[in-house]
């Protein structure tokens, strides 16, 4: 009844003995996020099945095979899986406590990721140029939507690394930072592995 | 400037919903007024508003819900009047246009705004205690979770105000409540309705699973857990697999009805059959989350007052997590008729009807915990008692939906109608009602008072059956569900019987309401010193009523499924009482960010609801702004001093042995 | 508490449901008037009938016991740690299942027997099937009959013994057909080729509707289906015949097809060959079901938020390669 009348203790748990009660601790923070990804898993799984579903429904539109330009997929694929080794590499700096090693290997992957993005919007632009917009066909719609939806999760992806890199240059290495790093290390690779879904479904399977 | 907002969107035709609105004002105006003179604000503000306590979001979960009631039930019994006066070329009160959004937004409010924080509400107060933490695993989302939910709930109620709500019923079938035939605002306040609230729902699954599986006190061994939280924790893995589909099928709608793209409408490829199977893979478990937790408190209240061990306790678990596997197996049940195959059919109705394999022995574990017990029969029981022939009935009868060629004749049918008020208010309702009573002196220190209570429970269950038992019967005579009028002269009777029905359950409602008062008139006389009022079994009858805001001053040991009957049993009967020396306790930190996000999101609902995209761009910033105020802030936590700890120990105490 | 009236209000409660229940003897699903219908009232009956094995049981035991365990009644035998019987836990799982295992048979038995896209097989004394077409429309139920030429409006008739297979689209949202007094419905939906095969068995006029709900005229989205002998049959069509008006595509199919509430019975002696495969193909590629459509946003938005939707979205820009064929620029 009483929570803010307490003095409050500055600073967190350093000086106190740890107890078994103390709520988020890192471990508990990970192993949510984990829940969390599972549950974003299941957002893609619904938009992979609603893709499937609408493959079909190009409404004399343009199919998969007729858009898609598997070189510059390639490109972007490469871009997406090196930097999954570049976030790798930031979090062994992590465990090794270079805290600027780990602000160079974010910024690469950042870099990377950036690149990833751009490619997608290009191809987006083109597509919406030639006519071939998401409102063409329900295969377009899904499409865009598929696609578009890890494209966002990458964004946000960005942005989180541009978070990070601001914490570390305020904060370094801390009690707060590291498992936010492992979240985040957590979700780059998560996206790895829904683009590989994406491109072995949507782009491969689309071309073949 | 404003979008598609104008003067035009308040709904001065309807002299209904005018009343209303002037109802609502005259009443928000005067509570806002008694707050100010009361000078509450900072007191709100502080204590509640901001609060990441999980017994206080607990208690606000279940106020908006209650008040959420009222609205939905005003709804329901204006949908019966309609139903009892327009026979036979009669056309009531109601015209189309209205009588549509109300069955529309009376599904909508009981499952999302009532019966869902209900059973969160529930969750929130009784989890963590009975697992003996102090907190939830993440008690920021906790906070921004009930706020997002708050947000889905003004948005609903906005939509009285200004413009209209979907007339597509509660699920927004497509391409009903695509944009060629739904060009109206309806659906978009359904849809940011249930988008934000939804989000919020998630966090919560993703919060209590985690709380469970890595908060529970020293001892409690997965199997050793209440069986309310276990039932909780299958609940919030459905909520955890399910809410996603819903989120993902409203961005599709969303997609379809702001950038004219084709999931669900009728040409340019649309498979509007992929909605009805989205909306249901989320739908069918929906319905699981709902009942499981309140199969949870029937499971609490009878071994409690039959003062006797729950019969199978391992039985009843894996009955539980048997149900939440099945449940996502068996959504196509809801559309039969859509034309699969027979053999695609028959699948989905053999596992539907599987699924009563384990709900019926949980029936039956129930009746032998009663098998040789003590029974008392208190309101909390007399829910219980009612309910296990209640919703004994709505499986036979779901049973019965589920044989497919059976479902040709009885689906869209009010026999559907009663079928699920069958389950939704024997089960649901009744179970949340028996929580109510069951954990309200652990909220509030005193208990219910137990005549209103009863009176309630009999205005129920009378009015339950009066009310949907015509509507089985006019199943067989071709009655269909969502009309607005019937020729046949030959239903008006039932139809009335129904609606004296409805009115049985609004005195429940009234009984129930009347309880509060004379409760809280009478809390000295019924208050709960010792924290035990019922002769709890488990761990969160074990702290004082109301519990500390930490809960526990010592995390308890357990050694036994129902831990705090065997602390009393090693302890000659009595409850053990805290001992000194305490320690500093680790507590988080109040938020103001979690109301804050919410009330940006319900402003960028409502731009994007009437396209006011300037207005849209700035709730949405204002989201995130505040979001990343909230991951930079460090003073999250704090300790409470052991000295603190002692003195609100003691003083409990000292009341204990007072009153002995 | 010591006399608990709980319990006999409950046991009043049922048994005032019970006449209730049998009041239903002339209702339309419990006194089917063809084959599809009669099998069915069958199942439910048969279904309802073998969930009273555990159902019964379960009421009286929570009566009983209720009440004999109450905490007034020191005579019982009281055991606070008796939690366990294996012998109780085999028969609690075991009674449901056998119930579930019969259940199961019949339903995998019923689902393909009472399959609605099952023809049915004429009997000796039973006629050649024949075939309607029904299409869903705002709000009223359009009738095609492919073998005679002709179509209604709200209005269904067929001769008694002949199976009947009912092709069932949509030309609005989704619906379904449905003549309780015959047996199974269907859903209809734009671009989809539903079907339902029914049979009556005696002549009578049969009320049939919608059951899935599809927007504000949806209370009057009924229709009479008359069954009578093939001469009753003939007369009828006859009499559609001499109907002034006509049901040409896409023109006239499109007027009709514009919402409109409570619709009258209209016949049409002459129809567009192939109507309904021309209302299916409506919502494919190359259709201009998008264009028509759009001249009936008005009427969909009643109340307010009229038509703005339409005007501030790019939802007609779109269409401007509606139709063509894939341009080979696209496809580098």
């Amino acid at each position: 009844m009483a929570t803010d009348t307490l003095s409050n203790h500055e600073g967190h748990a350093h000086g106190h003995d740890h107890h078994d009660d103390h709520h988020d601790t890192a471990g508990t923070k990970v192993f949510g996020f984990w829940v969390y990804l599972m549950s974003d898993l299941v957002i893609f799984g619904s938009l992979f099945a609603t893709y499937a579903v609408l493959l079909r429904g190009t409404a004399g539109g343009p199919s998969g095979a007729d858009i898609f330009e598997l070189p510059l997929i390639l490109i972007s694929t490469f871009l997406l899986l090196v930097s999954s080794f570049t976030y790798g590499m930031a979090v062994l700096a992590m465990n090794a406590d270079r805290v600027n090693q780990v602000k160079a290997w974010l910024a690469v992957t950042f870099l990377l990721g950036a690149g990833f993005i751009g490619l997608e919007l290009y191809e987006f632009q083109h597509l919406i140029h030639l006519g071939f917009g998401p409102d063409r066909s329900a295969f377009l719609s899904a499409f865009f939507t598929l696609v578009g939806t890890h494209g966002l999760h990458v964004i946000f992806g960005l942005i989180w690394i541009l978070v990070m890199l601001v914490q570390l240059q305020q904060k370094g290495l801390t009690e707060m930072t590291r498992p936010r790093i492992m979240c985040l290390s957590l979700f780059w690779h998560f996206l790895d592995i829904v683009w590989i879904c994406v491109f072995s479904f949507v782009y491969l399977m689309g071309v073949l | 400037m404003f979008g598609k907002l104008s003067l035009e969107a308040i709904p001065t035709h309807d002299p209904i919903i005018m009343t209303t609105i002037t109802a609502i004002v005259i009443g928000g105006l005067a509570l806002v007024a008694a707050i100010t003179y009361f000078k509450k604000w900072g007191y709100l503000w502080s204590e509640w508003i901001t609060s990441i306590d999980h017994k206080k979001l607990g208690i606000m979960y279940f106020l908006v819900a209650l008040v959420m009631l009222l609205r939905g039930f005003a709804d329901a019994i204006m949908m019966r009047s309609q139903l009892a006066m327009a026979s036979a070329g009669a056309e009531g009160f109601l015209p189309p246009s209205h009588y549509d959004q109300i069955f529309t937004a009376h599904g909508v409010i009981m499952i999302f705004f009532v019966a869902m924080p209900m059973v969160i509400g529930l969750m929130n107060l009784v989890v963590p205690l009975q697992i003996g933490a102090r907190d939830v695993a993440f008690p920021f989302l906790n906070n921004l979770s009930f706020w997002l939910f708050v947000a889905g709930v003004v948005l609903v109620n906005v939509s009285l105000f200004a413009g209209e709500f979907a007339k597509t019923g509660w699920l927004a079938y497509a391409p009903l409540s695509g944009l060629d035939y739904s060009p109206g605002v309806g659906v978009d306040y359904w849809i940011w309705a249930l988008q934000i609230s939804g989000i919020g729902t998630t966090l919560t699954g993703i919060n209590f699973f985690v709380t469970i599986l890595k908060m529970r006190t020293k001892g409690m061994t997965l199997f050793r857990m209440p069986i309310f939280t276990w039932t909780s924790l299958c609940a919030n893995v459905l909520i955890i697999a399910s809410f996603p589909i819903l989120t993902a099928t409203i961005a599709l709608l969303t997609l379809d009805r702001y950038l004219g793209m084709h999931f669900f409408t009728n040409d340019f490829g649309g498979n509007m059959m992929m909605y009805v199977n989205l909306i249901w893979a989320w739908g069918h478990p929906e319905v699981y989350i709902l009942i499981l937790p309140a199969f949870g408190v029937f499971s609490e209240v009878i071994s409690t007052f039959a003062r006797k061990r729950l019969f199978g306790y391992g039985t009843m678990v894996w009955a539980t997590v048997a149900i939440t596997i099945l449940s996502f197996i068996v959504w196509l049940h809801h559309f039969f008729t859509m034309g699969a195959g027979a053999n695609v059919n028959a699948f989905f109705g053999i596992m539907t009807m599987i699924i009563a394999i384990p709900t019926g022995v949980k029936i039956f574990n129930w009746l032998f915990t009663m098998f040789r017990g003590r029974l008392e029969f208190t309101s909390p029981v007399l829910w219980t008692l009612g309910f296990i022939i209640t919703f004994t009935l709505g499986g036979m009868t779901g049973v019965m939906l589920a044989v497919p060629a059976a479902n040709f004749v009885l689906h869209n049918s009010l026999f559907v109608i009663a079928h699920f008020h069958n389950v939704i208010i024997g089960g649901v309702v009744f179970g949340m009602l028996a929580g109510l009573t069951f954990w309200f002196p652990k909220a509030f220190g005193f208990t219910l008072d137990e005549k209103w209570g009863k009176r309630s429970f009999w205005c129920w269950i009378i009015g339950f059956y009066m009310a949907f038992m015509p509507l089985y019967v006019l199943a067989f005579f071709g009655a269909v569900r969502r009309m607005q009028s019937y020729e046949n002269g030959d239903w008006q009777p039932l139809m009335i019987v129904a609606w004296v029905g409805a009115l049985i359950i609004a005195a429940g409602i009234a009984c129930t309401v009347i309880q509060f008062i004379v409760s809280i008139r009478d809390r000295k006389k019924n208050q709960d010193v010792t924290g035990d009022p019922w002769g709890g079994r488990t761990l969160e009858w074990s702290t004082s009523s109301p519990a500390p805001f930490y809960n526990f001053a010592h995390l308890p040991e357990v050694n036994d499924i129902d831990g705090f009957w065997d602390q009393k049993q090693r302890n000659g009967g009595e409850a053990p009482l805290s001992k000194p020396p305490y320690q500093d306790i680790h507590m988080p930190k109040n938020t103001w960010e979690g109301p804050i996000i919410a009330l940006f999101a319900t402003v960028a609902g409502f731009a994007l609801v009437w396209h006011i995209w300037w207005l849209a761009i700035v709730g949405g910033v204002a989201t995130f702004a505040t979001f990343m105020a909230r991951v930079f802030r460090e003073d999250v936590d704090y300790y409470v001093p052991a000295a603190e700890v002692e003195r609100i120990e003691r003083e409990h105490q000292q009341r204990v042995e007072m009153q002995a | 508490m010591r006399r608990n009236p709980t319990l006999r209000m409950l046991g009043v409660l049922l048994l005032l449901s019970l006449p209730l229940l049998l009041a239903g003897c002339s209702s339309a699903l419990l006194d089917p008037k063809g084959q599809v219908g009669e099998e069915q009232r069958t199942l439910i009956l048969t279904s309802l009938a073998l969930m009273q094995i555990v159902v019964i049981p379960v009421i009286v035991m929570t009566l009983l016991f209720a009440w004999r365990y109450r905490r007034s009644n020191r005579d019982a035998t009281y055991t606070p740690d008796w939690s366990h019987s294996n012998k109780i836990e085999a028969v609690v799982w075991f009674i449901p299942m056998v119930i579930i295992v019969f259940l199961a048979i019949l339903t995998w038995y019923t689902s393909h027997s009472l399959d609605p896209h099952k023809s049915i097989e004429p009997t000796e004394n039973q006629q050649e099937p024949m075939e309607i077409q029904a299409v869903s429309l705002d709000w009223k139920w359009l009738f095609i009959y492919p073998e005679q030429g002709i179509a209604t409006v709200n209005e269904l008739a067929f001769p008694e013994d002949t199976p009947v297979r009912f092709r069932v689209t949509s030309g609005s949202v989704m619906n379904a057909f449905f003549i309780p007094r015959l047996g199974s419905q269907i859903y209809a939906m734009a671009g989809m080729d539903n079907d339902v095969h029914l049979i009556a068995d005696d002549p009578g006029v049969y009320p049939g509707r919608s059951t899935n709900y599809s927007g504000a005229g949806f209370s009057e989205m009924t229709f009479d289906a008359h069954v009578g002998s093939r001469q009753e049959f003939d007369a009828w069509v006859e009499q559609v015949r001499e109907s002034s008006k006509s049901l040409t595509f896409p023109e006239e199919y499109y007027a009709l097809a514009a919402p409109s509430e409570d619709n009258e019975i209209q016949y049409f002696s002459e129809v567009s060959p192939s109507l309904y495969e021309s209302i299916i193909k409506s919502f494919l590629a190359g259709g201009d079901h998008e264009e028509r459509m759009t001249a009936f946003a008005d009427r969909y938005a009643a109340g307010f938020g009229h038509g703005a939707a339409h005007d501030d979205d790019g939802h007609g820009e779109s269409t401007g390669s509606h139709g063509e064929s894939m341009s080979s620029e696209a496809a580098e």
